[in-house]
């Protein structure tokens, strides 16, 4: 078994990492509109120097072709800050998208990309866009590695009924 | 005889709108999208010289000079292409991941000159001049180039078709075109012929204005070495140009007025 051990800012404690995890929840609302689709979802993280980390990008995977790629730049701050620069579908991030209700994704402290982050603030983006809908984009900050567990949540207005974040040391 | 005439009107719109960007008529491209994903996309461009932006009102611009650049520097062609009553359109299919460049480039001579107490005009088009008869007095040459760019991405954004050409009133962009955002800054410089244009006044429109009573235009004037920068305060299209005057005119006696036009679209954050 791999075990991280980082010091603590302030050096007080070291924390070993192995069992830690990070829980992200994406609420997607159920709409009452005449033409409803899934919205397309990115989650990442945002660290120092805008440095991103993809958690998860939910799009039309199976469209023939690959067509369904033609919508991913309507989320355009993912499509600006790292979307355009990946080959999609990617192992471990993309996935289909999901029907309204709570969503959670679980990312185990020992494994990427969790594993990679260093030490330090990160802000866990959540951006949704809806053909013939809207978009919009969420944000919580938080503090890694976590020295106690927290859970921290933002409530979205549109597209997004709220994204949370549970940090488990 | 008739549609000759029309014709006739329409390019001296057009290269008159070239050669005077500031005045009441703007001409303009817009594209379908600028930022595009999943490959294998097309884009549809139209393109008018009208006083709103971005809306057909007046005359369509004429596409005999344009030309569009693939993200490998290789020439693409447009599809469709067709001029209507009030514009011009024509589809660009992108093969290829990265930048392309559109542009429709003018370059025209006015002239005039008295011969025998009366008043002649020209125009010619292409560096040729029509003959001046060796009697004739007050001869004055203008020369207008003129050049309209947009640019469209598929995928990530390269730079290969941004590099300026060398000839005439040209944008060189630090922050790629394709890259804009509400509430950002980005940096571009002018050159004239391929030098800093220091000094000259860029003015910005946002689009949109039939439906404001405000242009709501801003200017921004480049520095000693041709650069500036514009912080956008929305999301939309914008339409940008700026013109120089100088005697570096390629006929020979004549003054040059050349210019430079872009629409360039800023997304939200």
């Amino acid at each position: 078994m791999r075990l991280l051990v980082y010091a603590a800012a302030g050096g007080i404690a070291a924390t070993p990492l192995a069992a830690a995890e990070l829980l992200v929840s994406v609420e997607i609302p159920r709409l009452n509109v005449s033409e409803y689709h899934r919205p397309y979802v990115a989650v990442w993280l945002e660290g120092a120097g805008q440095k991103v980390t993809n958690l998860a990008v939910w799009y039309d995977l199976e469209m023939k072709n690959g067509e369904g790629a033609k919508w991913l730049k309507d989320m355009r701050t993912w499509w600006r800050r790292s979307g355009r620069e990946l080959a999609m579908p990617v192992d471990g991030i993309s996935g289909a998208t999901r029907p309204p209700g709570r969503h959670q994704i679980a990312f185990a402290g020992d494994r990427a990309p969790v594993a990679e982050l260093a030490p330090g603030e990160y802000t866990l983006v959540v951006e949704a866009a809806r053909e013939v809908g809207g978009r919009e984009l969420l944000r919580v900050p938080f503090q890694w590695p976590p020295a106690a567990p927290v859970k921290a949540e933002q409530k979205g207005e549109s597209e997004l009924a709220a994204i949370a974040v549970e940090l488990k040391p | 005889m008739r549609s000759a005439l029309k014709l006739a009107a329409l390019a001296l719109a057009a290269a008159t709108a070239l050669a005077t960007p500031a005045a009441a008529h703007r001409m303009w491209m817009l594209p379908s999208a600028t930022v595009l994903s999943g490959g294998d996309q097309w884009v549809t461009v139209d393109a008018a010289v009208s006083n709103d932006l971005f809306y057909f009102e007046h005359v369509p611009l004429r596409l005999d000079n344009l030309t569009i650049t693939a993200p490998d520097g290789s020439p693409a062609k447009p599809e469709n292409v067709s001029t209507g009553k009030y514009r011009s359109t024509f589809d660009v299919h992108l093969t290829q991941p990265g930048t392309y460049k559109m542009a429709v480039t003018n370059d025209a001579v006015f002239g005039s000159y008295k011969l025998g107490g009366e008043q002649k005009r020209f125009r010619a088009m292409g560096g040729k001049l029509p003959e001046i008869p060796e009697t004739a007095t007050d001869i004055r040459l203008s020369q207008a180039q003129g050049r309209l760019e947009i640019f469209v991405t598929s995928g990530k954004p390269t730079e290969t078709v941004l590099k300026p050409t060398g000839k005439g009133l040209e944008l060189v962009a630090e922050t790629h075109p394709n890259n804009l955002a509400a509430g950002e800054e980005a940096k571009f410089a002018l050159v004239l012929d391929g030098q800093p244009a220091a000094d000259v006044e860029v003015e910005v429109v946002p689009g949109g204005n039939r439906y404001r009573s405000k242009l709501n235009d801003f200017k921004v004037k480049t520095d000693k070495d041709g650069k500036f920068t514009i912080k956008w305060p929305e999301a939309g299209m914008y339409w940008l140009s700026a013109s120089v005057q100088d005697d570096k005119a390629t006929i020979k006696n004549a003054r040059r007025r050349a210019s430079y036009t872009a629409t360039l679209e800023v997304m939200p954050q």
